[in-house]
């Protein structure tokens, strides 16, 4: 009975294993639409209130104008991240034609799985993105010199804080001192020895793969005046300034002066931290806050003109399921004219990433000066490596910073230099 | 001298009785079930054994990638991955902590609620409320009351951990196991006073003239009474242990601090989903699929040692 059940199990198995190795690689090609094909088309952007506004302020002023190639746009739908409901949409193959809220990150996971459609195959791509975006183009290309995305705005990340509570630890609001790291250190203590904040600084210590963009990677690119994550395939973070940064955090989450839990809410907005290192979006939502801006320290202090930040840039992704893709490329140059970016910048306070922003929108900025600092910083920010497996390469680096740095379990050096011999293997994959 | 009669061989049914059994019928009742079971378990699961041996991600319908054959590498790696190690030790607290304090709570809160209480219907709504109330509600009640500043370390003062519960390395596990135990219970409760229905209550009786007090009735009569319930609890706990997701996705940030309170779920769609891994992701399924069949069929083995037939 036994050795008949045994046989039983035996076979299947076998027959599964032969089905699994013979099991096809994906589908036959199938080309959803060509360059040429026009007519309607659905695209997402963001779910902020401003961003909205804006898109619906732009497809409105497209669909008036052209009847036969409507665009019909919604919110990305909601989700853990939006890489994650693009990633499964993209498996589904229910993309819309364009997507507004593409991280550059994701792109070489986008573009493995076949989602993202080069826009080099249209005949003026490759010079429309090179001309619009300026320098630093290159860091949007793939491996293999084409463009999957269109770098379309960014928010470069700037350190927030709060005056009045800058004022009742008694340190000077208007030139607080928050250079070098040995000032920041020093003013934090104060801010949270004073008891006018509960934290001086609280970064989210979740380990999802994207937190270091606003902890570590915009020190990093100060303190290497513009250096990526990896760079011709070779990790930079175990280097000395990566460990000077590492250095910095470890020592404000040591001395308690940022916190190891979760926030409840947005610690910032709700004075329980007395600074935070986010974009100018965040003019916008932190208008009950009397606030101040400052470039990310380094260890020595740098001149403002010379600060590098992370570009926290978001793309737009043309993907491959669109059937009406000539209608899609035209909307996308549309909708990323002088005259759009224009109002993308009136209505979200974000950097469209175009060549000299500051000239460009002379006047804007000189209504609004609180913007024209994150202007100039847009100038020398830096953007996530292009590389293979990109996502997984974070989440790599965001484990090792967590073990090493938030919760001080292990040496912060042999911890990156590990993760940094981890990640030279998944970028050469 | 009479030959002994040669046993006669049965005759074999025909196909269609073999296959549909005697009453026809019921394989059409069951068909349904049968559907459900094959389109939302068994494909699933055998497109997983498929996917566990391929260096496998997800692709746009048409795209023309490589999802190369790669045989026993995503279980070699799983096995030798420390992070599978820590999911697996983690599931261990938890079912250590989870499946006794589960048993032994659910039954004398079911024996205690089958008594004549005042205010029974209520305390029996009361232990059913957590189970029927979304996660996410309740995971910002506990993250309130185990926070630094929360309500448990502003009564337990001096004797609070540095760091605080859910981001210790040590204490975010058996928290988690905690806000199982408690969300789960009422369930559980449900079920231990559905059996406790079928125990005669001449069985008590007897028990009480032979002179037994209230523990020895509920040693010799309860427990053994429910031991088909028990089982079932085991089980079930057990199960719902090996596959916890919401409570370290939400209670501890993803498996923090510093994936201590990591669970094999929460690292297969962080694999699979997130980092795009699925060839890798599906090996980690499968082990936990046979783990959690493994388990089960060993406990079912031990409580119902000794039933009567």
């Amino acid at each position: 009975m036994h050795s008949r059940r045994m046989r039983r199990v035996a076979v299947a198995l076998t027959a599964l294993l032969v089905l699994t190795a013979c099991a096809r690689d994906g589908d036959e090609e199938d080309e959803a639409g060509g360059e040429e094909a026009s007519g309607p088309i659905d695209i997402w952007y963001s779910n902020n209130e401003a961003e909205i506004a804006w898109g619906q302020a732009v497809v409105e002023a497209w669909n008036a104008e052209h009847p036969d190639e409507e665009v019909s746009a919604q919110e990305i739908p909601a989700g853990d991240s939006s890489e994650e409901v693009i990633q499964a949409s993209i498996a589904a193959g229910n993309t819309p034609c364009l997507i507004y809220n593409t991280s550059p990150a994701a792109v070489p996971q986008f573009e493995r799985q076949g989602g993202l459609v080069a826009l080099d195959e249209f005949s003026d791509g490759a010079s429309y993105v090179q001309e619009r975006t300026g320098e630093g183009v290159e860091q949007y290309q793939s491996a293999d010199g084409q463009y999957f995305q269109l770098p379309w705005k960014a928010n470069p990340v700037m350190v927030f804080y709060n005056r009045a509570l800058f004022e009742e630890a008694g340190i000077d609001s208007e030139e607080p001192p928050l250079a070098t790291y040995e000032e920041f250190l020093q003013t934090s203590r104060t801010l949270v020895e004073s008891g006018a904040a509960e934290a001086a600084i609280w970064p989210s210590p979740a380990s999802q793969f994207f937190q270091p963009w606003f902890d570590f990677y915009p020190l990093f690119a100060a303190q290497t005046g513009g250096a990526q994550l990896v760079e011709e395939g070779e990790p930079r973070f175990a280097s000395e300034e990566g460990l000077a940064v590492a250095g910095f955090w470890r020592t404000m989450y040591d001395e308690g002066l940022s916190p190891k839990e979760e926030a409840a809410g947005d610690a910032f907005a709700d004075g329980q931290s007395a600074m935070a290192i986010v974009g100018p979006w965040a003019i916008a939502v932190y208008g009950e806050v009397d606030w101040g801006v400052v470039p990310v320290p380094t260890a020595d202090g740098t001149p403002v003109e010379e600060t590098y930040s992370f570009s926290d840039a978001k793309s737009i992704g043309l993907y491959s399921s669109c059937e009406n893709r000539a209608t899609a490329w035209e909307f996308l140059k549309f909708s990323t004219s002088e005259e759009n970016d224009g109002l993308l910048l009136a209505e979200t306070g974000q950097m469209p990433m175009r060549a000299d922003l500051p000239g460009t929108y002379a006047d804007y900025f000189e209504e609004n000066p609180d913007y024209q600092l994150f202007a100039d910083q847009a100038a020398r920010t830096v953007e996530v490596p292009n590389v293979e497996n990109s996502i997984n390469m974070w989440q790599t680096f965001r484990n090792a910073y967590s073990e090493a740095v938030i919760f001080g379990e292990a040496e912060v050096e042999p911890t990156f230099e590990q993760a940094a011999e981890e990640i030279t293997g998944l970028i050469a994959e | 001298m009479s030959a002994t009669p040669r046993a006669e061989a049965p005759a074999r049914a025909p196909v269609t009785r073999r296959l549909l059994g005697r009453q026809p019928i019921g394989a059409l009742f069951a068909a349904p079930y049968v559907l459900f079971w094959l389109a939302l378990f068994a494909w699933p699961m055998g497109l997983a054994v498929v996917i566990s041996f391929r260096d496998y991600f997800f692709a746009a319908p048409g795209a023309q990638v490589e999802r190369p054959f790669v045989g026993l590498d995503n279980y070699a790696q799983a096995l030798s991955d420390p992070v599978v190690h820590r999911a697996a030790l983690n599931v261990a607290i938890f079912i250590l902590i989870n499946v006794p304090l589960t048993v032994v709570l659910a039954l004398v809160l079911a024996a205690a609620l089958n008594t004549a209480l005042p205010l029974r219907t209520m305390f029996r709504s009361a232990y059913y409320v957590p189970y029927v109330t979304a996660s996410v509600a309740m995971v910002g009640v506990w993250l309130w009351l185990f926070s630094s500043g929360g309500l448990v370390n502003s009564l337990a003062g001096g004797l609070a951990p540095d760091p605080s519960w859910l981001v210790n390395s040590f204490w975010a596990m058996p928290i988690i196991a905690l806000f199982a135990t408690w969300k789960q219970l009422g369930f559980y409760v449900l079920l231990y006073l559905a059996a406790l229905q079928n125990i005669p209550e001449t069985l008590y009786e007897a028990a009480k003239v032979d002179g037994a007090g209230v523990v020895r009735r509920f040693r010799a009569v309860t427990v053994p009474g429910v031991r088909s319930a028990t089982t079932l609890v085991v089980i079930l706990a057990t199960i719902v242990g090996a596959n916890f997701f919401t409570e370290p996705y939400l209670l501890t940030g993803g498996g923090g601090p510093n994936q201590a309170s990591i669970s094999p779920v929460l690292l297969m769609y962080q694999e699979g989903i997130q980092q795009g891994e699925a060839g890798y992701a599906a090996a980690i399924g499968v082990v936990l699929a046979v783990f959690v069949m493994g388990v089960s069929l060993v406990y079912r083995r031990f409580v119902e040692e000794g039933e009567p037939a």
